[in-house]
């Protein structure tokens, strides 16, 4: 499904952020990318969304060399992984349905698919009832799940999700991780950046540690930050 | 574009000034003042154009004939000289006509010293052709030509008007060109700052949008759409405002100053706005989406 080999990626100003990494996550995972502030862990989500392109090495999604999409076809690609970000990253002027129904406008969908998709996937996130507000009407923990809705409303195969609880108290930060893994249970590849270790531990689930842009550690029981 | 896209990405675009008040405002400004600007020097332009036009019509060169020519001879020299091309028209003066004039000219209130030459006309080898021209430049080609007909005896014409009129009119283009240019350069160089602005407001916004999997066309287009509206706008209202100026103030002029008023006709409000209407919006909505085309170019590199 993930196939990163010899990757690397330096920055332009000359900081080397990942190094030679080598990755392999299988369809149906759910899986931990760990470590510190500046450890190359959002480098990694940033080179799975083509928003930057790798100095060396091949990533493999979905058996596609995705270092072979032109820059015209880098839409279509997006549209089969889906990405939750830290801040949300919400359309601040629309309301919760039309966050969440701009994803499958951009993929020219009918309306009438909009009105049924759109409803289900609130429901599933727990916010049919919000569908009217506004980003700034909601909590951290409702906007993260509108950006989770958002996320899933074209059915990827593929879910990135970077730092995801990193703006939400513990309550909420856990009720997004139980949605998480509940979506991974109904089939959806889910990789979680974080650098919340109880949760990881709590989890129990795949954790790939990464130091200083190079993996140290890839095992399948929670292990420890650094 | 699937026809629910663009009617989306159209609403979108006309939400989108509603939300961006202030930014709609201030390009809306921006516009409204470079296409006022543009309209007034359009509007001057083409009265003094038509000033300088009805001058040159007034300009003749005068062919006098040898003593003696034939009737025949002069009618053939007529033709002649209406088939030349830089000549608009050609008015026979007999010697009759000639002495009426001159009398009416230089003898009002003393008729009785022009009626002793009443038997005995002064002026009987004086018969003309008044030849006007289509281009008052072409005055000197077409006196060297007038001058070497066979029958011609003397061509008088009014060579300072006419290179007074020629350079006129040539310097009043080149300003009117260069006011034209300086006046786009700026409205170009205001509506994209102002669109910058706007734009790097909502920048976020467009790094979501691609990130989620819009094309650059879907980005695009609502900002493409409120561009071409708010340049639409922009030149609508200087137009009205110009279109209800325009009439006023050469009333007032036509009122106030009579000695102008006397000397030139003032061109209808019609005929400017013809030409001014279409110009000034295609102008408006051309900055209009030229700019918001160009600007969020860098950023859709996402």
């Amino acid at each position: 499904m993930i196939k990163l080999e010899h990757v690397s990626k330096t920055y332009e100003a000359g900081v080397q952020a990942i190094t030679d990494v080598n990755l392999h996550i299988l369809p149906g995972e759910f899986v931990f990318i760990v470590g510190k502030s500046g450890s190359g862990k959002s480098t990694m989500i940033k080179l799975l969304q083509k928003e930057l392109a790798p100095t060396h090495g091949k990533i493999m999604v979905n058996g596609r060399d995705i270092g072979n999409i032109s820059r015209k076809n880098i839409p279509t690609y997006r549209r089969n992984i889906g990405v939750v970000f830290q801040n949300f990253r919400l359309l601040q002027d629309r309301n919760v349905y039309e966050n969440v129904a701009f994803a499958m406008r951009v993929t020219e969908a009918s309306k009438r698919e909009i009105k049924k998709k759109v409803p289900q996937m609130l429901s599933l996130v727990g916010l049919a009832a919000k569908y009217r507000s506004l980003p700034r009407q909601l909590s951290g923990g409702e906007q993260q799940r509108v950006a989770i809705a958002r996320a899933l409303v074209n059915e990827p195969k593929i879910l990135l999700a970077d730092e995801p609880t990193g703006n939400l108290d513990n309550h909420n930060a856990w009720e997004i991780m139980r949605l998480l893994d509940e979506i991974n249970q109904r089939g959806t590849t889910v990789v979680v950046v974080t650098h919340n270790m109880d949760i990881v531990k709590a989890m129990n689930k795949r954790v790939i540690t990464i130091k200083k842009g190079v993996i140290v550690s890839d095992e399948e029981e929670p292990g420890d930050e650094d | 574009m699937k026809i629910s896209t663009f009617t989306y990405n159209f609403r979108q675009g006309l939400i989108n000034i509603w939300r961006n008040k202030m930014f709609s405002l201030a390009s809306i400004a921006t516009m409204t003042a470079c296409i006022f600007l543009f309209g007034t020097f359009y509007s001057l332009a083409v009265n003094f154009s038509s000033m300088v036009q009805s001058a040159e019509e007034g300009v003749a060169v005068t062919v006098f004939f040898n003593e003696g020519t034939t009737d025949d001879r002069i009618a053939s020299i007529g033709a002649e000289i209406q088939n030349r091309p830089e000549v608009a028209s050609v008015k026979f003066v007999s010697a009759e006509e000639a002495w009426e004039s001159f009398k009416q000219d230089y003898f009002e209130g003393n008729e009785e010293a022009a009626a002793s030459f009443e038997e005995d006309n002064p002026l009987a080898n004086d018969a003309n052709y008044e030849v006007y021209l289509e281009d008052v430049s072409m005055q000197e080609t077409l006196v060297d030509y007038l001058e070497g007909i066979d029958g011609v005896r003397e061509v008088k014409q009014s060579e300072l008007a006419a290179e007074v009129l020629t350079d006129f009119n040539n310097l009043l283009t080149l300003v009117f060109i260069a006011i034209i240019v300086v006046l786009i350069a700026v409205a170009v160089f205001l509506i994209s700052n102002t669109v910058t602005v706007g734009i790097s407001v909502r920048k976020e916004e467009i790094a979501i949008m691609k990130l989620i999997g819009a094309k650059d066309t879907f980005v695009r287009a609502p900002f493409i759409v409120e561009g071409i509206a708010i340049g639409f706008i922009g030149s609508a209202i200087p137009l009205a405002l110009l279109y209800f100026l325009y009439g006023r103030i050469v009333t007032y002029v036509s009122e106030k100053f009579a000695v102008l008023s006397s000397m030139m006709d003032f061109v209808p409000v019609d005929e400017v706005f013809q030409i001014l209407i279409p110009v000034s919006l295609v102008l408006g909505v051309g900055i209009g989406f030229v700019g918001s085309r160009f600007t969020l170019k860098r950023h859709l590199k996402v």
